[in-house]
């Protein structure tokens, strides 16, 4: 065996090795996606069950389950003319984009199914948008909150992209609602971190909201993430008499200006988003110092919505915990598919397709959806509220 | 009037903190001439000894003040003997790389150990806050400037009036000198760590009972400004450090008080350019002349 024969073999088995792993991408290219033809509505679950984002994963599989065993148990769904079981294919994404990517090709291609719903990172899930794209299949973010997620690089909407949960700045807009209407406050100061998107999309929302209907935002204050004092800012804030203040911001650093204000006798109601939504506030800020606090969120334990109550009495029953966003998230995304083939009365991709396009009032646990043109759902946001550190009532904005 | 006294009590706690980093910045420096980027990092050390003593020894506050104050005074020591000290006749660059090195290694050997979690300090001082016409002052900050005082004079004692600050000013001025008339060199130079980082343990309890808030990574941005700090108030003077401290606390509660919040870091970083410009010395920094 001479050198180049040699190196033509070497060759050759890289080639077939490249080759296996085309098989990853995926086949269909007739972009009609998957039909079923027998009894079985097949929803593929790309999650991550294990890496970085490993627990959200994980609860978004756990609410995913119970929304498929309810259906089940009822002998499953009737979608035109037939009933249908609803059968999950789960498999872990290990928090990686090229995994992310290759479990949507090996769920279109091997398990037929005619949606996803997963993964729950934004990265994740817009990593295997590509795939399901070009095999056309509906993909459903149940968390994948970045504006992003559902354009292409140019501005368009993708086709196959949907989502359960609200776009980040979205959460501004309805702050300003609840701030206006429910809160009844007119002046209003803003601290916002402007070392994020998170933190800057929502502050320009909400402003822009809030002088919409016709309040004023006395001052607008930035920090940066890891910034430790607030005095300052806070004197400065104090100053201006605001009756209440928005806190566009995460945990981290709004505990610790919740503790600063309160301390400075700062006693007005603070807003602020699901970024502040944690345990840890009321931790940082101190239990005294975390009242009259609320934020905006997916979903509340505390909500007294019938549908937030029934899901909530299954969701103990199967598992023993309370849900949380994640779950409750995953629970909505695939009733969203269910409920979009129901209404087009055909179990397969372009009728998921197009039934998650035109959805309207959907009623889910998370409040009620209506798909806009940009596959975003405009639906209720629900606030919480904290006092001494508890969260003790929620409210929907509608 | 009121706001404006308010803020200068805001600044002026902020500073003490900066002024206990620029005065450990500044005699490392001045005696080894390297910039010891893991200032701010020992720092962060001694919030965390201060949360672990306080939280599982029941350590009262002035406990857990001076013991991590000991503690960071020896991780001080052995930071310098195993980092620095076989660098000594190296090319600076190299020294200041390896303090670099040393950052990063106490921010992720932390992460690794502890989480990078925020975590809250525990209270053990009740915050009660004192009114006076208008101006809120805390406890909690009167014990801030308060330690930050007595640190100070007690370094400044140290320095001027012991034969261990002797050896200290003698090395500074003259490695070879001082090593000619049987200083130990080694023995200062341990010590001028063991005392920064002392002060930096005490700047790092003192800050977690104030913020309530120690992550791995708190260090990074005081140790940057304290750095500032230092050269603004000129490397070698230790009240020049301490001045230095305050102003820079000033500033950033001046520049959040005009209504820029969001450049009060930018503002900390063009006085560095600034002074670097016009004033390399520092305002109370010696003039040297160069011998040719």
């Amino acid at each position: 065996m001479n050198f180049k024969k040699m190196f033509g073999l070497t060759a050759a088995t890289m080639m077939s090795a490249a080759a296996l792993t085309g098989c990853a991408t995926a086949k269909t290219a007739s972009n009609g996606g998957n039909k079923t033809s027998d009894n079985k509505f097949r929803i593929g679950l790309n999650l991550e069950l294990s890496g970085a984002a490993g627990s959200y994963g994980q609860q978004e599989k756990k609410g995913a389950a119970l929304a498929a065993d309810e259906i089940n148990k009822k002998g499953g769904v009737k979608i035109g003319g037939k009933t249908y079981k609803i059968k999950l294919y789960v498999s872990d994404n290990k928090s990686s984009t090229s995994t992310a990517a290759s479990v949507a090709a090996q769920m279109v291609n091997s398990n037929k199914v005619v949606a996803q719903v997963g993964p729950a990172a934004t990265a994740y899930a817009t990593a295997s948008i590509a795939n399901l794209t070009k095999a056309g299949v509906p993909i459903v973010g149940p968390s994948a909150t970045a504006a992003a997620f559902t354009q292409t690089k140019s501005g368009q909407t993708q086709k196959y992209a949907f989502r359960a949960c609200f776009i980040d700045p979205y959460q501004g807009k309805k702050a300003a609602e609840f701030m206006y209407n429910t809160l009844k406050k007119r002046k209003v100061a803003i601290v916002a971190d402007n070392s994020t998107d998170y933190g800057t999309g929502l502050t320009k929302s909400f402003s822009a909201e809030f002088k919409k209907l016709g309040g004023k935002v006395v001052t607008t204050q930035y920090f940066q993430a890891g910034d430790k004092d607030f005095n300052s800012t806070l004197t400065t804030v104090k100053n201006k008499k605001p009756d209440a203040i928005y806190l566009p911001g995460y945990y981290t650093e709004i505990g610790l200006v919740v503790k600063q204000a309160r301390e400075m006798g700062i006693s007005v109601p603070m807003v602020g988003g699901d970024g502040m939504g944690s345990p840890k506030l009321a931790k940082i800020a101190g239990k005294k110092n975390a009242s009259n606090i609320y934020y905006t969120t997916h979903f509340s334990t505390k909500s007294k919505e019938p549908q937030v109550v029934k899901f909530m009495k299954a969701y103990k029953a199967k598992y023993g915990e309370e849900p949380a966003t994640f779950t409750s998230l995953a629970y909505d995304s695939v009733n969203m598919v269910v409920e979009a083939a129901k209404k087009e009365g055909e179990v397969s991709s372009s009728a998921v397709q197009k039934g998650l396009e035109s959805l309207k009032n959907f009623k889910g646990v998370t409040g009620n959806i209506t798909m806009d043109s940009k596959h975003n759902p405009q639906k209720s946001v629900v606030v919480e509220e904290m006092e001494k550190g508890a969260v003790t009532k929620a409210y929907t904005v509608k | 009037m009121q706001t404006f006294l308010q803020q200068l009590i805001n600044g002026l706690s902020l500073g003490s903190i900066y002024a206990l980093l620029a005065l450990g910045y500044m005699i490392v420096y001045g005696i080894s001439k390297l910039l010891n980027f893991a200032h701010g990092d020992v720092y962060m050390l001694g919030a965390y000894w201060g949360y672990y003593t306080i939280n599982y020894l029941h350590f009262g506050f002035f406990t857990a003040l001076i013991t991590a104050m000991i503690a960071c005074g020896l991780a001080g020591v052995i930071i310098e003997a195993v980092a620095y000290r076989p660098l000594r006749n190296a090319p600076r660059v190299a020294a200041l790389i390896t303090a670099i090195g040393v950052s990063f290694f106490l921010e992720n050997g932390m992460s690794y150990l502890c989480s990078s979690d925020t975590r809250n300090f525990p209270q053990v001082i009740k915050r009660k806050a004192f009114d006076l016409g208008g101006v809120t002052i805390s406890n909690i900050q009167l014990i801030i400037l308060v330690t930050t005082i007595i640190l100070m004079f007690g370094l400044m004692w140290i320095i001027n009036y012991t034969k261990v600050g002797r050896a200290m000013r003698s090395v500074s001025t003259d490695y070879d000198a001082a090593s000619l008339m049987g200083i130990n060199i080694n023995h200062a130079v341990s010590i001028t760590f063991a005392l920064g980082s002392a002060l930096a343990g005490a700047a790092g309890v003192l800050i977690g009972l104030y913020y309530n808030s120690i992550d791995p990574l708190m260090g990074m941005t005081p140790g940057i400004k304290a750095f500032v700090a230092a050269v603004l108030g000129g490397i070698g003077s230790i009240p020049g450090a301490a001045v230095g401290g305050f102003l820079i606390g000033l500033l950033e509660t001046g520049v959040t008080a005009l209504g820029f919040s969001a450049f009060r870091d930018a503002a900390v970083y063009l006085v560095l350019i600034v002074i670097l410009l016009v004033l390399p010395g520092g305002l109370f920094g010696k003039k040297q002349v160069e011998k040719v």
